[in-house]
């Protein structure tokens, strides 16, 4: 064992000889979606691959909501959703904007969703990343699992040749390293990709509990049959803590979580798992949930700092990609990462084979991924997206807006004969006065709301 | 814990919560804390953060930490700002949390 470990001070390993020929055309660290379809993508193209990940199999360390959007993969593996495992397809998916006491849902089902192409699915992701890692297995890509890398190995001159790991003379050498290591990536934190900043300021917190329902008990609960699956993502659930909730259905389990802002929980001195009792007592989840029995607690942090926060994405020798390069979409209604994950996967994988084709596997000769990002969906949305994470972790959206909309909601159903019916002005002008919230910051947050998403 | 209906499910102590995740535990600790650094600590955004509670606050006012049954999230080096209190790697490759539903 070496003494040298992955950490927020892991150093690179300077190379005083610039290595012969390399173990590896290319060596992809993290073998989370991003990482796979990396390695998928180059081993493809002829390329020689490694595929480091430090968890015992791919998935192992890995947590998110549940749902993947899987059209992504129709480039990568046709018919995809004949074999990936899948828990359930999503044909029902809700907004639910609550208080304390009250709760207003947007509810939509599509039953073409329901069939291929599909949209979207909830999966577990020790199955999912585990399929995906197969897949570039089956390319020809060398797994190699319960493997650290613990820093960068370095030419002199700065050039990523490599990486040092937790294995007896486990350092391994490429032409293309690709950082696939989540949102804590270390390897593009020493490369010196993220600018030094307060880092804790873009990060969320989710907690999630895997809640065991009978199959027959979900299908009744959510008006499901068959393989038909719903998601549910919730506002106003956190105590006016930024953040949100989500509870998505799986074959045999639902997965109910909250993802909350770092600085705004240590500020609230609030522990997350009461945030998630919470959500279990509500009125509009209890019966949702009821008799559930916990087979799995887990956790792990989001990166949520959108375009304007990302990182360079190419040095010499190295590219990055996935959380790793803070790619990950949370914009109230969206929480999607996978789906980014795998797209910039293989356009990291496709970028460093175009580079060792051409010999140059500098950062200009990678520029090609930055520009293939911009021109697919990765980066246009998140472009497009850019103004939304703010909004929706504002004080405002977290504080004043879920209980503006309930009210206005509870004003619009309510029937209080013999009272004549207030008109909606009249309702919306009490709601806006008693949460406190300005007309025209109302305003001002739909216009910049409307801008963002339309 | 057996699921039926009507049972109290939302009340779950916080051994029983961690009950169902798997740890391979390792005997280096991955994460160690300078709790004389945490002595003179006020905010203790420690405490609040860590999913898996492994931060507790002792009698005399310091800090106990344990390391085993950690999810490898980031969260305590992330908002702790006391330079040196927190020593953050992750376990030798294979140990430490095993998700299987995540
Ligand atoms: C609570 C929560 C809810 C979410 N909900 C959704 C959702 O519903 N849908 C969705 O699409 N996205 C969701 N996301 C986001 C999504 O999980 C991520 O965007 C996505 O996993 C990113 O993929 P990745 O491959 O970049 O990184 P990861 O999936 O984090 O993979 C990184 C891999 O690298 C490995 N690794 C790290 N460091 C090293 C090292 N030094 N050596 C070797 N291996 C290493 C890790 O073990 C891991 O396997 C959610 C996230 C969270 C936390
Ligand atoms: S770990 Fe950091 S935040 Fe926690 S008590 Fe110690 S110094 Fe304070
Ligand atoms: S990494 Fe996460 S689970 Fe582990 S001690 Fe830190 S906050 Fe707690």
């Amino acid at each position: 064992m070496t003494d040298t470990y992955a950490g927020p001070s892991s150093a690179s390993v300077l190379l005083q000889q610039p290595p012969g020929k390399p173990d590896f055309d290319v060596l992809v660290v993290g073998a989370g979606p991003a990482g796979s379809a990396a390695a998928l993508a180059a081993a493809r193209a002829g390329c020689s691959v490694a595929l480091l990940e430090r968890g015992p199999f791919p998935g192992s360390k890995n947590v998110y909501g549940g749902v993947v959007y899987g059209r992504v993969l129709d480039e990568l593996v046709p018919q995809w959703w004949e074999e990936m495992p899948v828990e359930r397809w999503v044909t029902r998916r809700s907004t639910m904007v609550m208080t304390a006491d009250q709760a207003l849902t947007v509810d939509f089902r599509s039953q073409r969703w329901g069939t291929a192409p599909y949209n979207g699915a909830t999966a577990h992701r020790a199955d999912l990343d585990g399929w995906l890692a197969g897949h570039a297995v089956a390319a020809g890509a060398v797994l190699v699992p319960a493997t650290v890398a613990t820093g960068l190995l370095r030419t002199t001159a700065g050039t990523v040749v490599g990486v040092r790991t937790d294995r007896p003379d486990g350092d391994l050498t490429a032409r293309v390293v690709i950082a696939c290591d989540g949102v804590n990536s270390f390897l593009a934190k020493e490369a010196g990709l993220h600018p030094k900043q307060d880092t804790a300021r873009h990060l969320t917190l989710g907690v999630k509990e895997t809640l065991a329902l009978p199959r027959e008990v979900i299908e009744q609960r959510f008006g499901l049959t068959g393989r038909d699956g719903q998601d549910i993502e919730i506002l106003g659930c956190t105590r006016g803590i930024p953040g949100g909730g989500f509870l998505y259905t799986n074959l045999e389990s639902v997965s109910l979580g909250v993802v909350v802002g770092l600085p705004g929980l240590a500020t609230a001195k609030v522990r997350p798992e009461e945030l998630l009792a919470d959500l279990k007592a509500h009125p509009a989840i209890a019966p949702l949930v009821r008799g559930g029995r916990q087979v799995e607690y887990a956790a792990h942090l989001i990166p949520e700092g959108g375009y304007d926060h990302l990182p360079e994405l190419a040095g010499d020798g190295l590219l990055v990609a996935g959380d790793a390069a803070g790619m990950c979409l949370a914009a109230g209604i969206w929480l999607e990462g996978v789906n980014f994950a795998i797209g910039a996967g293989m356009y990291a994988g496709r970028a460093a084979v175009a580079a060792i084709g051409a010999g140059d596997t500098s950062q200009a000769g990678l520029a090609g991924y930055r520009r293939a990002l911009e021109k697919s969906f990765v980066l246009a949305d998140h472009r497009k997206l850019r103004k939304v994470p703010g909004l929706v972790l504002s004080e405002r959206m977290q504080r004043q807006y879920p209980g503006l909309i309930c009210d206005l909601a509870e004003g619009l159903f309510e029937v209080d004969n013999p009272r004549p019916k207030p008109g909606l002005r009249r309702l919306l002008r009490t709601a806006v006065r008693r949460h406190g919230v300005s007309p025209r910051r109302l305003l001002a947050d739909a216009i910049t709301g409307m801008r963002a998403f339309g | 814990m057996t699921g039926q209906p009507g049972e109290d499910y939302r009340e779950i102590s916080f051994d029983d919560r961690m009950d169902g995740t798997e740890f391979r535990v390792s005997e280096r600790a991955h994460i160690t804390v300078d709790t004389e650094v945490c002595d003179s600590c006020t905010v203790r955004s420690c405490l609040h953060v860590c999913p898996a509670k492994l931060f507790v606050p002792r009698a005399d006012g310091g800090i106990l930490f344990n390391f085993e049954q950690c999810f490898e999230c980031g969260a305590c080096y992330q908002v702790c700002d006391a330079e040196g209190a927190i020593t953050w790697t992750y376990p030798d490759g294979g140990l430490g949390v095993v998700f299987r539903k995540g």
